[in-house]
């Protein structure tokens, strides 16, 4: 039998970007268990509703995400609109699926950016983030921000994005089709890539459901399981949403998953822009909130859990966010038993991790 | 193939005692952990249990009073580590035979159970 020895991996590590330990138990060069630790950098945000009132809520927990801030501050005024039993206006739920999908597409690019630089390959990792810039620019030019937008606020947006700036959206994106299929195929065809990715990191099925995964990660295992599939927020029910799904449960099955996601997300960005009614994007918020909802949001990287209460004061009682990454660990955990050493930063990656969203 | 469905809020209160065989019995009808957390309400906690099943949520709330414990969930659902001792470190309630107990050094916070009601 083989010494077993602990090797550390984080904190700091170059493929982390943000903090999270694991003791990893190997033999030899193959991690046979693998101990996760966080709480680094835990902030506290949720527990800034106490002392800021529920509109201004919504501003500190976009703040929770550099990556997903969008759909933090829709998460937030979804979950307040549902505690106080408001109904925001047609155009307000367009507008946010558009942003939440360009940020999907921006997402999953720097993604595949980070993969491409863990295994090694700087120049596709080089262009994957050149051509995520062109999102970010969009973002800049009809919000103001180029990472946190303050665009959403219970009761709607704070601001419309005229037709012209929608339709010129779509213009751009499918400008970047081309260049975003070329580096994709790269992705999908190339043999250095494939070797680091096809075949590891297996997650069946069975173990998916087993740790309650989430998002590209539980797609990648041939779980039908989006949150996009559900009614009472967005629009994507009328944009005729359909989940992509991969059966295989490898590194190369959850880079596909996004990588098919990328394309859907342009597709819906232009399917929603045609479609996108005229009309207000705001209505008035009522006053302070009383009662409690529940709201999840597909997030880049998976469910978002939303949990909004309060008692009729202008602060909330509780604000809890969870995010996709906190139910991804498990299922990293499982990942990680059995592969060989050198490939833990990329199944590391392969959850997509983001620890200032765990701890938030 | 999934079918789309209409957001519920289904919140149900549980007694603590009996929320360790209510979870078993989710699991049993193939519901998925989503979440755990807790809140502090009137001088106690309550702990939200969250479930899902074809993209249907389903809430447990158990009210908790300071010093009362829990029986942790994490046999059932392996991922119920996570938010169990993220409880524990913030609000300190304690979860009892878990998988994994971090013993409060899950969160490397300045101040123990910074959200415990005073």
């Amino acid at each position: 039998m083989a010494k077993r020895t602990i090797i550390p991996f984080g904190p700091q590590h170059p493929v982390l970007p943000e903090p999270i330990h694991l003791d990893l138990v190997v033999e030899d060069e193959t991690v046979v268990e693998a101990i996760p630790s966080i709480g680094y950098i835990h902030r506290g945000l949720e527990k800034l509703c106490e002392i800021k009132d529920y509109d201004k809520m919504v501003y500190v927990m976009e703040r929770v995400c550099g990556i997903c801030s969008f759909g933090h501050g829709w998460g937030a005024s979804a979950a307040i609109e549902g505690a106080m039993g408001l109904e925001i206006p047609e155009r307000a739920q367009y507008l946010r699926t558009i942003l939440h999908e360009l940020s999907r597409v921006h997402s999953h690019l720097l993604w595949l950016g980070l993969l491409a630089d863990a295994f090694g390959f700087e120049s596709l990792f080089n262009h994957c983030w050149r051509v995520r810039e062109t999102v970010l620019d969009l973002f800049e030019k009809n919000t103001g921000g180029r990472v946190i937008f303050s665009i959403c606020k219970v009761g709607g947006m704070r601001k419309d994005i005229s037709n012209e700036n929608l339709q010129e959206i779509v213009t751009v994106l499918n400008g970047i089709k081309g260049e975003i299929k070329e580096l994709t195929d790269v992705f999908i065809s190339d043999a250095s890539v494939k070797n680091r990715t096809v075949g590891v990191g297996l997650l069946t099925k069975e173990d998916a459901i087993a740790t309650s995964a989430c998002g590209p990660v539980a797609r990648g295992s041939g779980l039908y399981q989006d949150l996009r599939m559900t009614d009472g927020f967005g629009v994507y029910g009328e944009l005729g949403f359909e989940p992509c799904v991969e059966e295989a449960g490898d590194s190369y099955a959850r880079t596909i998953v996004r990588i098919r996601e990328l394309f859907q997300s342009i597709e819906l960005i232009e399917k929603a822009v045609a479609k996108i009614p005229d009309g207000p994007v705001a209505v008035k918020a009522p006053g302070n909130v009383e009662g409690e909802a529940v709201v999840r949001l597909e997030q880049p990287r998976g469910e978002a859990y939303y949990y909004a209460k309060g008692a009729g004061t202008k602060f909330l009682q509780r604000m809890r966010l969870r995010t996709p990454t906190n139910q991804n660990i498990p299922a990293l955990v499982k990942m990680l038993a059995g592969c060989d050493l050198a490939d833990v930063p990329i199944l590391v990656l392969t959850i997509d991790p983001c620890i200032s969203c765990t701890e938030r | 193939m999934a079918e789309r469905v209409a957001v519920q809020q289904n919140f149900e209160y549980v007694d603590a005692s009996k929320i360790y065989s209510k979870v078993a019995d989710l699991k049993a009808e193939g519901y998925r952990i989503v979440q755990m957390c807790a809140l502090n309400a009137n001088n106690a906690y309550e702990v939200i249990y969250s479930f899902d099943k074809d993209h249907v949520l389903y809430n447990y709330k158990v009210a908790v009073n300071d010093g009362e414990e829990l029986e942790s969930i994490s046999n059932i659902y392996m991922s119920a580590f996570i938010y169990e001792n993220e409880i524990h470190d913030l609000f300190g309630i304690q979860f009892n035979h878990g998988i994994l107990d971090y013993q409060g050094t899950f969160f490397r916070i300045a101040e123990a159970t910074p959200w415990k009601n005073k």
